[in-house]
């Protein structure tokens, strides 16, 4: 019997949390993988995870605060991460793995991608970016296998990943210039669309998540 | 680039859908989240609950609606009607729901803006304005379904709104409403230029060609409810129109496939 994937929601106040567990869980269901999602903020069971999925809402400084809030937590993300467990990042959870955000003062990340998060410019266009669109990937990847034609994401934000190592992406979107919005390095990837709501699209790629072996561990900056 | 949404809304009473056309497809046409399902099948790239329950009683039957709604489709949700505090947001915002329309709490009090910014990010904070024309180039804010006049500028409300940290205007033309003679474009320009926010058109709908002048006139986001309902336009007939016309439109997804294990 294939042993049950346990996939761990992180829970600090960041977000919309049941809506990235009911989609992690559907994925898990459409693909045949056994998997059972917990919200959780408890140091142990995210070391103990088989997946990790940072889900945010919110200003960066918020949510990075919150990250810090419950003792441990931190520390056992970045442990896990170390070990090889693969994380996923959406939206604001997607920007906390810059090394700082600049929204409301400067904000330290986790560093595990270069860059920083930054307003995003956009002349002529609203702001922020909200609605779907268009994935254009920069190289083939495990998580955006199966996709089909023209994929399209939920965007909703303002602020945007800058100065990035071009290695570090996966796909970027067209928003008044190349918007990065989907990056990996290792065993840790993020997504700055929405993939709890982007259809069959982010579904897909939630499930190409938890089938995921990444080759090579994350490499955490200094 | 990104897209035109195309969002179909709802007319959510006691839990049950107020429109609604038996479609064909549906065991249960008054439920919301069969209607919720079949558009989100058919293409649609966001729905709106208005949750019109009178009664303080049936308060919570939306959240039962959000809650199965969200357990069956991953499409953003919008939910407005008789969102008061910041605790009436975080119950639907914990149901399933992505956003939460404000409308007449934000008029009486509008440093609610500011604190559901504040709490749950500008993101999921949309203010809905209904509007009355008063002179040419002139609009009035109403409230209370458009039956209260508050005396405010339609534009200076949305100047405000936006820089009270509301992610997203739902403006509504009252005189358009129910009339389907199209949107209140006058209007739609004026807002859009005034803003940077999204907006979101709704009143007024009744041809294809409404939505291509609505789009054209600045709306990123075009919202109707009884065409869709009634069964007189699907979601891809509105698509193609708009494509015809040279719009941006997001293709329909294909459905999940399992992927072929190795």
């Amino acid at each position: 019997m294939t042993k049950s994937l346990s996939i761990a929601v992180i829970d600090y106040e960041g977000g919309n949390l049941a809506s990235a567990a009911r989609a992690a869980a559907r994925a898990a269901e459409l693909s045949g993988i056994p998997a059972h999602v917990t919200i959780t903020n408890r140091p142990d069971a995210v070391r103990a995870a088989d997946r990790i999925i940072l889900p945010g809402q919110g200003a960066f400084a918020d949510c990075a605060r919150g990250l810090s809030a419950t003792p441990g937590l931190k520390d056992a993300l970045l442990d896990a991460t170390r070990a090889g467990t693969p994380f996923l990042g959406i939206c604001v959870g997607m920007q906390l793995m810059a090394e700082r955000g600049l929204e409301h003062g400067t904000t330290e990340g986790l560093g595990w991608i270069s860059g920083e998060i930054a307003p995003m410019e956009a002349p002529g266009l609203r702001m922020p970016q909200m609605g779907w669109n268009e994935l254009n990937f920069t190289r083939p990847h495990p998580l955006t296998e199966g996709l089909g034609t023209a994929p399209h994401g939920y965007f909703v934000h303002s602020y945007a990943l800058r100065n990035t190592r071009p290695e570090t992406l996966l796909a970027t979107t067209d928003y008044g210039g190349p918007v990065p919005a989907m990056v990996c390095n290792g065993n840790v990837a993020g997504t700055q669309f929405h993939v709890e709501k982007s259809q069959t699209v982010g579904l897909r790629i939630l499930a190409n998540f938890l089938a995921w072996t990444p080759e090579t561990p994350c490499h955490v900056h200094a | 680039m990104l897209k035109l949404r195309v969002i179909p809304c709802l007319d959510v009473k006691n839990g049950r859908v107020v429109k609604g056309v038996n479609f064909v497809e549906l065991r249960d046409a008054g439920d919301p989240v069969e209607q919720a399902a079949l558009y989100d099948a058919a293409g649609a790239d966001e729905l709106t609950f208005l949750d019109i329950t009178a009664s303080h009683e049936n308060r919570d039957t939306i959240l039962d609606v959000v809650s199965r709604t969200a357990e069956r489709i991953f499409l953003p949700l919008t939910v407005g009607g008789g969102v008061r505090t910041t605790d009436d947001m975080r119950r639907l915002l914990l149901a399933g729901a992505d956003k939460c329309a404000m409308n007449s709490a934000a008029v009486s009090r509008p440093e609610l803006i500011n604190e559901a910014a504040r709490k749950f990010g500008s993101q999921c904070v949309v203010v809905g304005v209904d509007a009355r024309q008063s002179s040419t180039g002139k609009w009035e804010v109403y409230t209370h379904g458009g039956r209260t006049p508050t005396g405010r500028d339609v534009i200076d409300w949305c100047q405000e709104v936006a820089e009270r940290g509301a992610g997203e205007i739902l403006l509504t033309s009252m005189d358009r409403d129910g009339t389907r003679s199209g949107f209140d474009l006058s209007l739609l320009k004026a807002a859009t230029q005034a803003v940077r926010l999204p907006i979101v058109a709704s009143g007024g709908v009744g041809e294809l060609k409404h939505f291509v002048e609505g789009a054209e006139a600045g709306a990123t986001g075009l919202l109707a409810a009884s065409v869709f309902h009634f069964g007189q336009f699907t979601v891809s007939q509105v698509k193609s129109a708009l494509a015809e016309a040279g719009l941006p439109v997001r293709p329909t997804p294909s459905p999940f496939q399992a992927k072929s294990r190795t």
